[in-house]
């Protein structure tokens, strides 16, 4: 592609030149952090020679080991019902029209603007009143934990899904349906044979998000943890301000690991379903 | 599946068609519609529209000796202590680092997304990729990679010796901040750009110079104008989350750089005065829907 | 042939909120009849054959499908099927399962459905090709695809909605073409929509023209373009003049600058009329020559157009313009722009229509 308005000189030299130096300023950090994870030194900016210690110590602490699971156990659950809700909800707004659609259009978007912070005060307080609701009226002693850090992942991950599968949607042509219903096929399995295989991309796609989000958060968790429940991310930031050690390096690289696994995942998936068409 | 399949389900009718069948159609579709909306629907009103009007009663509450709330006796001291100086200064600081880091992003972002548009389209897609990666890596990690960068005796020090500029430290100050927020979420502005770039027809640059416009006249007057939405919608992206900014200040910043985000936060974990934490919410909450809503305004859809 | 009609409309209405797409129509369409809708767009055309395939309910008003009221029955309850404009292939299945669909969703065998759908294939041509996916074919095989997807179920009668809007002229002439011959094989109703006036002509046992969701006229090619019902038709089907005037008696109109002309009518005396007249169908001459024919006006040649077989005149009356059309023939006298002309025509060549 190269014509009389491709830039030449100085700018393409800048264009190119600012290039690379984004690349290096992802990249050049994470690299860094990689090389340091494995280095000897107890000061965690400092190489001291190869070691697999810190890793081995991560796996060795209990409390670490804990933080993962939870995390892991936390993601998945309010993964799978984000992925139903939010599909739901996005397949009601781009097929049909009911009554308070826009209303409910408008709330299925602040959890994507509001600040973080903001909806973490949101669930603290709310879960603050909301317990001794629920003690009230039922009589059962809840307390801040797993219940309430899957209910607030759950209430921010419904919007980014049904983003995600929204725009899906949108992209498809309605005549494919119309096609379906044409040819026999009912209301129900015109959803299952031709709608569902279409935006199956959107829900995968919106399930990594609303996956990565959950195991991204740190202020909202912290903010509705209870005693014995915490999750990596916030397990790591508790140890970060107390000062930094070579094995949160450790754990960083893990949860590096763990990020770019899922992309990786997602990237082969594509590659499969483009091997599908083309 | 089996909810859907029930809200599909359909009755056969064979009858003439009426107003009155056209008119039950169309409610019958709208029930389906709304039942179909309702599991999120509910959801998002108790778990969010609900928790969003409790912080609002919170920020007319007032804090009691004990550093509990008392939910009655309405009062608006919590809003007047906006106007104390020490909180002023941090709601200046906190835009002022968030329109800072929204500029550096732009002017980093702008020109790679061009330089991204005008690759091949097979050069371009591994390109995109390597910028996705850091987009969906954990962002506490990435924050705290500079953290170690930064950090005594780190790689950054060791650079600047080198250089023979002496010890620099940078660790701990705005600088450090603004560094980390625009790492954090400089894939935020270069993703919508891409977009908004490549979607503009190539030929429209070579009209403009066809009609004697210069480079820089026809990047001013061609592609900046056509790019605009995605400018707008990546400033928002990178503004939002950096005004609310929390993690980044606390591993980043250091005493003297507090910022909205963990001020809300220390009002809440340490200070224990939560009708002031929850109008500070309010207030930051308040800044982003006028932020989106002038977006939408202008015509945007896309965020 | 079937004495029932394949379809009956009698008195539909659709209503979009304060649109009225469709304004109480009434037709029949015969068995194995190949039946055009012709109209601009938005003219409620493709609103019909939404409602006959199901894709849309009536407001009101019945609609049968041999005999039978389906006017509130889904599409998937209706012996018909459609071939969809830009053809609305599944991009998730290959060409069998596409083709196999509808009859594997009325519960046929998957094995069955496949070797019906391979017959089907070889029968539009795409033997072969059974594996590919949508996204491989050209338009011409994507079109061919749609058409097996429909006929595989047998339907009673095939809607197409502009079927061959997306293909260039050379495969749009080719497609005219297998599309009658597939009809005149299977002896069922195609009732297809269409914006392109030559290509309803061409094809099509009989037209229904419609404009603003009225059905102006019904019937076969010739008749609408030799004696359309009013000036919308006379003007939308083919190229025409229309000269306006108020009728003075059954066989003459005079015309808006005071000429009398020969025009058959059955229109009251006195009422506005136009004569729509042909271009091909007017003969031109210099002012002095001798013309025959009935009636004539004159004019000056204001721009000629050659087209190869023809040129067409821009011809300047004192009120109006008007376009002749001469064939190329050899010996043919050309007129300058300029020259001083009469403009005649023979009283047969012209109808009256509303003005």
């Amino acid at each position: 592609m190269s014509s009389a308005v491709t830039p030449r000189g100085w700018t393409k030299f800048g264009l190119h030149l600012n290039g690379w130096l984004v690349y290096l300023f992802f990249y050049a950090p994470i690299v860094l952090l990689v090389i340091f994870s494995f280095s000897a030194s107890r000061n965690v900016g400092t190489w001291g020679g190869w070691t697999f210690e810190w890793y081995g110590e991560f796996a060795g602490t209990q409390n670490a080991r804990n933080a993962l699971e939870a995390s892991l156990k936390i993601a998945i659950i309010s993964t799978v019902i984000s992925v139903v809700l939010g599909t739901m909800a996005a397949l009601a707004l781009e097929r049909f029209t009911f009554r308070g659609k826009q209303v409910f259009d408008g709330l299925l978007y602040l959890p994507i603007i509001i600040p973080d912070v903001t909806m973490a005060v949101m669930m603290l307080l709310f879960f603050a009143e909301f317990f001794d609701v629920i003690n009230a009226v039922f009589g059962i002693q809840m307390r801040k934990g797993f219940n309430s850090i899957v209910l607030s992942h759950i209430a921010f991950n419904i919007s980014f899904v049904s983003v995600v599968v929204r725009a899906r949607l949108a992209g498809m042509d309605t005549k494919l349906e119309e096609a379906a219903l044409d040819l026999y096929a009912t209301r129900w399995k015109a959803f299952r044979y031709v709608t569902f295989p279409q935006i199956v991309p959107g829900i995968a796609g919106g399930a990594l998000l609303a996956i990565t989000l959950s195991l991204d958060d740190v202020v909202i968790t912290q903010f509705v943890a209870g005693p014995g429940w915490t999750t990596l991310p916030v397990y790591v930031f508790g140890l970060i301000r107390k000062g930094v050690t070579p094995l949160i390096n450790a754990i960083s690289v893990v949860m590096l690991v763990g990020s770019m696994s899922l992309v990786a995942l997602s990237l082969v998936a594509e590659r499969v379903r483009g091997g599908e068409h083309g | 599946m089996t909810v859907v399949e029930a809200l599909l389900s359909q009755e056969p009718d064979e009858r003439e068609a009426t107003p009155e069948f056209e008119a039950a159609a169309a409610r019958q579709e709208s029930r389906r519609g709304f039942l179909m909306a309702l599991p999120a629907y509910a959801y998002l009103v108790l778990f969010f529209a609900v928790p969003l009007i409790i912080v609002i009663v919170y920020s007319f509450a007032t804090r009691n000796r004990f550093g509990g709330t008392d939910l009655s006796g309405w009062n608006l001291d919590s809003y007047a202590k906006l106007g104390e100086p020490i909180v002023r200064d941090i709601l200046f600081r906190s835009v002022w680092l968030a329109l800072l880091t929204t500029i550096i992003c732009l002017v980093i972002a702008y020109p790679f997304a061009y330089f991204l548009s005008t690759r091949s389209p097979a050069i371009r897609n591994v390109m995109l990729v390597f910028v996705m990666i850091p987009f969906w890596t954990n962002f506490l990690v990435r924050n705290y990679a500079w953290r170690v960068i930064l950090g005594n005796d780190g790689p950054f020090t060791r650079t600047t010796e080198a250089l023979g500029l002496g010890e620099q430290e940078l660790l701990f100050s705005q600088t450090a901040v603004v560094l980390g927020l625009v790492y954090g979420y400089l894939p935020f502005m270069i993703l919508p750009l891409y977009a908004a770039v490549e979607r503009i027809d190539h030929g429209l640059l070579e009209a403009s110079r066809d009609l004697y416009a210069s480079g820089y006249q026809s990047f001013r007057r061609v592609l900046l104008p056509l790019s605009m939405p995605g400018v707008i919608a990546g400033s928002i992206l990178v503004f939002v989350p950096s005004l609310g900014a929390y993690v980044t200040p606390e591993i980043l910043g250091g005493a003297k750089t507090t910022l909205l985000g963990s001020y809300i936060v220390t009002q809440f974990l340490t200070a224990r005065n939560w009708p002031f934490g929850a109008s500070l919410s309010f207030v930051l909450m308040a800044i982003m829907l006028v932020t989106t809503i002038i977006y939408f305004r202008k015509g945007g859809r896309t965020l | 042939m079937n004495s029932t009609p394949a379809v009956d409309i009698k008195g539909i209405t659709k209503r979009f909120g304060d649109v009225v797409a469709v304004d109480n129509i009434d037709l029949e369409i015969a068995d194995g009849e190949f039946f055009a809708m012709l109209g601009p767009s938005g003219c409620g055309k493709t609103t019909t054959l939404r409602m006959i395939a199901g894709l849309d309910f009536p407001t009101t008003g019945s609609l049968k499908i041999f005999g039978e009221e389906v006017g509130t029955l889904p599409p998937n309850k209706r012996p018909v099927n459609t071939v969809f404009q830009n053809y609305a292939l599944f991009p998730h299945l290959n060409v069998i399962d596409n083709v196999a669909f509808g009859l594997r969703m009325q519960g046929v065998a998957k094995a069955g459905a496949r070797k019906q759908a391979v017959e089907m294939i070889e029968l539009v041509h795409l033997g072969g090709l059974e594996n590919r996916k949508a996204s491989q074919m050209s338009g011409g095989q994507q079109q061919r695809v749609a058409l097996a997807r429909a006929l595989v179920n047998h339907p009673k009668v095939l809607l197409l909605d502009e079927p061959l809007g997306a293909l260039d002229l050379k495969l749009r002439q080719e497609m005219q073409g297998e599309l009658k011959r597939l009809q005149k094989e299977l002896g069922i109703s195609f009732v297809f929509v269409t914006h392109d006036q030559e290509e309803a002509l061409t094809m099509s046992d009989r037209i229904a023209v419609m404009d603003e969701g009225k059905l102006l006229q019904v019937a076969k090619p010739e008749e609408i373009y030799e004696r359309p019902a009013n000036r919308f038709v006379a003007d939308f089907i083919g190229q025409t003049n229309l000269l306006d005037g108020t009728v003075e008696d059954a066989s003459t109109v005079c015309l808006a600058n005071g000429a009398r002309v020969r025009a058959k009518s059955s229109f009251p005396v006195g009422e506005k009329v136009a004569v729509s007249l042909r271009p091909e169908r007017a003969q031109i001459a210099q002012r002095d020559d001798a013309v025959d024919g009935g009636s004539a006006v004159d004019g000056v040649v204001e721009s000629v157009t050659y087209l190869g077989n023809a040129r067409v005149y821009g011809i300047k009356l004192d009120w109006m313009d008007l376009e002749v059309r001469e064939e190329n023939r050899p010996g043919a006298t050309l007129h300058e722009p300029g020259s001083q002309v009469t403009i005649a025509w023979d009283s047969e060549a012209v109808s009256v229509v509303a003005g």
